[in-house]
């Protein structure tokens, strides 16, 4: 295992990150069976930052956010949050620690209202003992104030999400990743089966949250959105971390010459 | 575009019922706007029991003035206690997306249980607990194969029905048991003025489940296994525990209807008690329970196993031959399964 403190970031070019390193990935490594899904993975994600992660597909970045996530654990190498060197066993652990994950899925209950799925397993009770009883009140006006504190575009916090709209779900899934003092919100295509005008919404959401001070971990294909979003990018490519580059010092061409392996870091 | 989704998401937060999502006066301008909620075939689903319960009641009424008399009241009350508590458990399995179809079985083989300790001697109270503690043990072995033997809910508590079946014609010998005891006597026959003591045990059985569906963690996350297990498993909730948690609750209602109907026909019998299982499964989908899971309440099955036994009840009372009662229910419930496609 290479030493985690020694090696400095990989090369930035010459604009200079502002925030500070929140996730730092050394030398990460992980094998299913014979495929090796990840190749010494180094990379970084900065506290008030958006950092888009690029790449193929089968190019290992959803195995690596997985990784994060406390989904896979890796074989090899270390991941650091907040300089403390972490190893979660479950996805339960890692948003103990305050990484959230936007699946794909959204991962809503579509039967339950907006409120209910933003304290889904984190319910707020009171009483004592075996009766402690569901504070309704308390989440509803709980969720009120995520809600708005993020300006999101819900109608009510007490409709069913089955009511809402792609764009409202993904609004609803992202409020409760950026709830509970979480600092990293891993979000995956977050975009992806919207329409123009609720892309954009979300990405102005995406931009609150990263104003807010957390870091975003940012999975897409779409590369006008990493260009318009990020202010890093990693590329991955065939299981490693191929390059690393400041979103403004480089341009859309480089990232996919990079991608393909065209251009080497 | 966004105007037009608020004003539609704020009537679903209106029209939704007593179940999870609900009034929130601060947020929503409050007065149902009532035309609206009846064009709408999905209120109809949910109101279908108490609606359908008015309607047969009328009906009963005015073709034979005796149905509402006290007496008969009294007696459709007592035949559907130990109908409602089944009932209530069955709905928390359908609230998973699962079926118990063990039910009848399981209180067969509670009753058979509760025989056993009478017979060996042991005082009324032990008898009970037997009873019950049986009907939780069957669920819990329910429960955990399937949530943790990962085999689906249809086919383990089928498998389960020939177990209990089984179980309470080998306990029993294939010989009923009967049960004289002033407590039971007292228990069937005694109450408070018209409501009886079953009746009793069987509301406070749905009051609870009610607490426990809608103002407990456990009941949300009950409802979030039932609507979607991957947000559920991805939020950290453990569905393989929900799942013996519901079998194991609905066990439990189980051994505690076995009691009710030990009360009931003075004797505990190694009988089939068929007819509960599928009006306890008819209950719960003229209750408005969605069998795919996700969506519940207490009292639409409450409401469902009273129209059931009032559509028995009534029948008899005409004189209609009893062979027609199956029909009778069968069509009923098919009749709430259609009008629940509009639910959603």
């Amino acid at each position: 295992m290479s030493s985690p403190t020694t090696t400095a970031p990989r090369p930035t070019g010459p604009s200079e990150p502002t925030g500070d390193v929140l996730l730092r990935a050394r030398g990460v490594s992980l094998s299913f069976g014979s495929v090796r899904a990840l190749k010494d993975v180094d990379l970084d994600l900065r506290a008030g930052e958006i950092t888009a992660i690029v790449g193929d597909n089968g190019a290992g970045k959803s195995t690596f956010v997985k990784c994060v996530a406390g989904v896979h654990r890796p074989d090899d190498g270390t991941i650091e949050l907040g300089g403390d060197a972490v190893s979660f066993r479950d996805p339960q652990e890692a948003r103990e620690a305050g990484i959230e994950t936007v699946h794909q899925s959204l991962a809503l209950v579509e039967d339950l209202a907006v409120w209910q799925n933003l304290y889904l397993n984190r319910e707020l009770t009171k009483g004592v003992g075996p009766f402690r009883v569901l504070d309704r009140r308390g989440m509803r006006a709980g969720a009120r104030d995520m809600v708005s504190g993020l300006s999101v575009n819900v109608p009510s916090t007490t409709s069913r999400v089955r009511r809402l709209s792609g764009g409202q779900r993904q609004a609803v899934a992202i409020c409760r990743a950026a709830g509970f003092s979480s600092r990293l919100v891993i979000m995956d295509e977050p975009t992806a089966a919207l329409g123009v005008q609720e892309t954009e919404r979300v990405e102005a959401l995406i931009r609150r949250l990263r104003d807010d001070g957390r870091a975003v971990l940012l999975v897409s294909h779409n590369f006008e959105q990493v260009m318009r979003l990020s202010d890093q990018v990693w590329v991955m490519r065939s299981g490693r971390c191929a390059a690393g580059r400041r979103t403004e010092d480089t341009t859309g061409e480089e990232i996919v010459a990079l991608i393909t392996g065209a251009k080497s870091a | 575009m966004v105007s037009a989704t608020t004003s539609t998401s704020r009537d679903g937060a209106r029209r939704s019922g007593p179940d999870g999502a609900d009034r929130d006066g601060a947020a929503t301008p409050a007065r149902p706007r009532w035309r609206e909620r009846l064009a709408d075939p999905g209120t109809w689903a949910e109101l279908a029991a108490p609606v359908g319960l008015v309607v047969l009641v009328v009906l009963f009424q005015v073709l034979d003035p005796t149905f509402l008399t006290l007496g008969n009241i009294e007696a459709m009350l007592a035949a559907a206690a130990i109908l409602v508590v089944l009932a209530t458990g069955q709905t928390f399995t359908v609230a998973t997306g699962g079926i118990d179809l063990a039910v009848a079985s399981t209180m067969t083989f509670s009753a058979v249980m509760f025989g056993v300790a009478f017979g060996a001697g042991a005082p009324v109270g032990v008898c009970v607990v037997v009873s019950v503690v049986t009907g939780l043990l069957f669920g819990l072995a329910q429960g955990l194969v399937i949530g943790y033997g990962r085999i689906t809910d249809f086919i383990v508590t089928i498998g389960g029905l020939s177990i209990a079946s089984g179980l309470a014609l080998v306990v029993s010998g294939g010989q009923p048991q009967s049960i004289i005891s002033t407590f039971m006597l007292r228990l069937s026959t005694g109450g408070v003025g018209v409501v009886g003591y079953p009746v009793l045990v069987a509301l406070v059985v749905a009051a609870a489940a009610h607490v426990l569906l809608f103002h407990t963690r456990f009941g949300t996350h009950v409802l979030a296994a039932g609507g979607s297990p991957e947000a559920a498993t991805a939020t950290g909730i453990s569905t393989r525990r929900v799942k013996t948690a519901v079998y194991t609750l609905s066990g439990t209602c189980a051994g505690l209807a076995g009691v009710l109907l030990v009360a009931r026909i003075g004797a505990a019998e190694p009988a089939a008690n068929t007819q509960f299982l599928l009006n306890a499964v008819a209950s719960v989908v003229l209750g408005g329970v969605a069998l795919m899971g996700g969506r519940a309440n207490i009292a639409g099955p409450l409401f469902g196993a009273l129209l059931l036994t009032a559509l028995t009840n009534g029948l008899t009372l005409l004189g209609v031959s009893q062979f027609y009662q199956p029909v009778a229910v069968g069509s009923v419930v098919v009749l709430a399964a259609f009008l629940s496609r509009y639910q959603r």
